[in-house]
């Protein structure tokens, strides 16, 4: 039924619209009661629907928060894992090194020791002998004069003064002994601190070392627990590796971008110039894959290296092979290295070509004309034709920071919105509620009339309820008052 | 997903990516040029005009690309017109050889090049789609340097209509002749009529007269 048709009800299409409106509001009146419980259902519906998805994205991200630090808990304890390992290496190499020639030491340390003993024995000041004169004098002395005890004391004095010169000599002859004894120990004196010095700063480097294991271990005990303190760590650091590595990363991807360009333009002598794989250009291809190829290389050899460990296989393999691996890879290295330079020469060559056709085809005549320092620039090509597949063996070592740190960092990224998500739906769960009774009020608007009167006949209603309520309290107070006005109203009836 | 079933998708999914790089593969990419160059009457002085044009395609021809420079006179449909033609090898330092090989070519063409009495477009034409035909580039263009006026000799039949289906027809320098100073009509009359067959034969048709800006020219 169209709009005109309905306005046609009554012969007057403005009295047919309030005619229609009414019956509308009428009908909408009658209706208020089911549409609010309709509205309410249906916001209330949607509001539990979006609490609960609410919760499951809360249990969710939970989830995954808990499945992150446990990844990242792992991830890093196996790197303090190799940490602590090479620091034992680390440990184990310098005892090796520097304790292996304890013995030694201890015998030189042994050997100076008893020197010295010896030398201080000899060393040692011999007691001038106890005067034996002095009792002989003492006798002759009581002798009398004229015994000739007078000459004899004098020849006593004379033997006397003799044997201490000679004995002072002795003394002095034995002083000096002694003196070049003790001179003598000094290089052994030397030599002890000399030797106690290397012990002890290799026992300091040795107590250091145990003072970084320490430390470590103490992390890794806290990992081991799975403290906060260890994740947070750990989350941080996670973040500022996979900034550090993208950006060395990037770099290298400019490193490679210029070793594409040194190689694509003589790549197409070889595979020529206008067949294409897709939409790109076979030669592109085949540089790009021999890029790629280096750089596949590059990491297999710092896998045998043991420097990454992005390929566990690599890494469990024996020592022999690893080495052959590590031989093979670096000689395919070499080889792509020397093939690129020849490209980069290549490179040169055909550019001179097409510059001097092009020349040719301008008019120009200028294809004589030959730059004498060309060979710097052909040389430089060459060069870095050479380096960079080496340079590029080394971005294995950001890609592993990159891939590893990659995980945590999306899922932190994935927690973050899983959290977004979450309360956006918890706040249009709860929003649904006010979106019902705003509904409801809407839905009312256009009652505003019969709402109105219904609001005025119930307070009619509740004054009179209350009238009768109040005469039925009087006269249950005092029912002679009440017969008069019955009376009245009896005779007035 | 079951074993057997995974491995039928992975196997569909990479025949279809195989089917879609074949498919792409095949197709040509490569350019193919035909130049006719008019040398009757007056026009044949214009012809050291058709050395610059010649070297300009040179210089944006790429490897694989075909190029031919054939002369119009009394009798254009034949292989004796042809004064040049290549199809640049795959390799860039062969394509710049055969470049230089070509341009001396036509060089010496330039140098010893006779007016012809009558003028055989349109034989011209159907040579040149013959050529290129042959060839099959991926793109075919025609290029006619010639003032467009055409003059058969007694008993040539050239009323054929062209298979231009997938060509691009250009006119270069098509000089105005002295009856058209006086009655332009018949210029533009000319112009029209070899729109017109160009179109009606399938191919697309572009006039370019200003010989220093060939920008436009096999982009």
């Amino acid at each position: 039924m169209s709009m005109t048709s309905l306005l046609a009800i009554t012969p007057w299409p403005a009295l047919s619209a309030v005619v229609l409106l009414a019956l509308l509001v009428v009908a909408l009146y009658f209706a208020r009661r089911t549409a609010h419980q309709a509205i309410r259902a249906v916001t209330d519906a949607l509001g539990r629907g979006l609490r609960l998805a609410s919760h499951a994205v809360a249990r969710g991200e939970e989830k995954l928060a808990a499945r992150n630090r446990e990844v990242l808990l792992s991830a890093g304890r196996e790197a303090k894992e190799r940490i602590v390992e090479r620091e034992f290496v680390r440990v184990g190499d310098t005892v090796r090194k520097d304790l292996a020639s304890y013995p030694t030491l201890h015998r030189a340390l042994s050997e100076s020791i008893v020197r010295i003993e010896e030398d201080q024995e000899k060393a040692v000041e011999v007691p001038p002998e106890a005067p034996g004169w002095v009792q002989a004098v003492k006798v002759i002395a009581n002798l009398d004069a004229k015994n000739g005890g007078t000459e004899i004391l004098e020849d006593i004095h004379k033997s006397m003064v003799r044997a201490h010169s000679e004995a002072m000599d002795d003394y002095r002859k034995a002083s000096g002994e002694r003196h070049a004894l003790l001179r003598k120990m000094m290089p052994d004196w030397r030599r002890i601190q000399e030797t106690l010095g290397r012990v002890n700063k290799n026992v300091e480097s040795v107590l250091e070392r145990a003072l970084a294991i320490d430390r470590h271990m103490q992390e890794y005990d806290d990992m081991v627990r799975g403290e906060d303190r260890a994740v947070s760590i750990l989350s941080s650091s996670s973040l500022v590796y996979f900034f550090v590595s993208a950006l060395v990363l990037s770099v290298a991807a400019a490193g490679a971008a210029i070793n594409f360009t040194l190689i694509a333009r003589p790549m197409a002598e070889m595979v020529g110039g206008t067949s294409f794989i897709g939409n790109f250009r076979t030669a592109d291809i085949a540089a790009l894959v021999i890029i790629m190829v280096e750089i596949s290389m590059g990491l297999f050899l710092m896998e045998s290296l043991r420097i990454t460990r992005l390929f566990p296989v690599i890494s469990a393999l024996s020592d022999k092979m690893r080495r052959r691996m590590m031989a093979v890879t670096f000689v395919i290295l070499l080889l792509m290295a020397s093939i690129e330079a020849g490209l980069a020469y290549m490179r040169e060559v055909l550019l001179q070509d097409e510059l001097a056709t092009s020349a040719l085809l301008r008019g120009d005549g200028v294809t004589g004309t030959a730059n004498e320092h060309l060979w710097i620039t052909t040389a430089a090509q060459m060069g870095m034709g050479f380096i960079l597949p080496f340079a590029l063996v080394f971005v294995a070592i950001p890609l592993e920071t990159f891939v590893h740190s990659l995980r945590t960092v999306l899922g932190l990224l994935a927690i973050g919105f899983m959290r977004a998500l979450s309360l956006l739906l918890r706040v249009l769960g709860n929003g649904m509620r006010h979106v019902g009774t705003l509904a409801e009020r809407i839905y009312d608007l256009p009652l505003f009339v019969p709402l109105w009167i219904e609001s005025r006949v119930a307070a009619n209603q509740a004054s009179h309820e209350q009238e009768l309520a109040s005469i039925r309290e009087l006269a249950s107070m005092n029912p002679v008052a009440m017969e008069e006005p019955r009376a009245w109203q009896e005779a007035q009836s | 997903m079951s074993r057997p079933t995974r491995y039928r998708s992975v196997a569909a999914g990479l025949v279809l990516l195989l089917g879609a790089c074949g498919g792409q593969v095949h197709m040509p990419r490569n350019t193919g040029l035909y130049l006719l160059i008019d040398t009757s009457g007056t026009y044949n002085r214009q012809v050291t005009k058709a050395e610059q044009i010649i070297l300009v395609a040179l210089s944006r021809l790429q490897p694989s690309d075909s190029f031919a420079v054939a002369r119009i006179d009394t009798a254009s449909f034949t292989e004796k017109n042809i004064i040049a033609k290549a199809t640049f090898d795959d390799r860039p330092s062969t394509a710049n050889q055969q470049k230089r090989a070509f341009a001396s070519r036509v060089e010496k063409f330039i140098d010893e090049s006779a007016p012809a009495p009558y003028t055989d477009i349109t034989g011209g034409l159907l040579q040149a789609i013959e050529f290129l035909k042959e060839k099959n580039p991926g793109r075919k263009e025609i290029l006619i340097f010639s003032d467009m006026k055409e003059d058969l000799a007694k008993g040539y039949v050239r009323d054929i209509p062209l298979d231009l289906k997938g060509f691009d027809v250009v006119a270069l320098n098509v000089t105005k002749l002295r009856t058209d100073n006086f009655d332009p009509r018949e210029y533009m009359s000319r112009l029209d009529s070899w729109k017109s067959k160009v179109e009606k034969g399938g191919g697309h048709w572009r006039v370019i007269n200003d010989i220093d800006r060939l920008d436009g020219l096999l982009q």
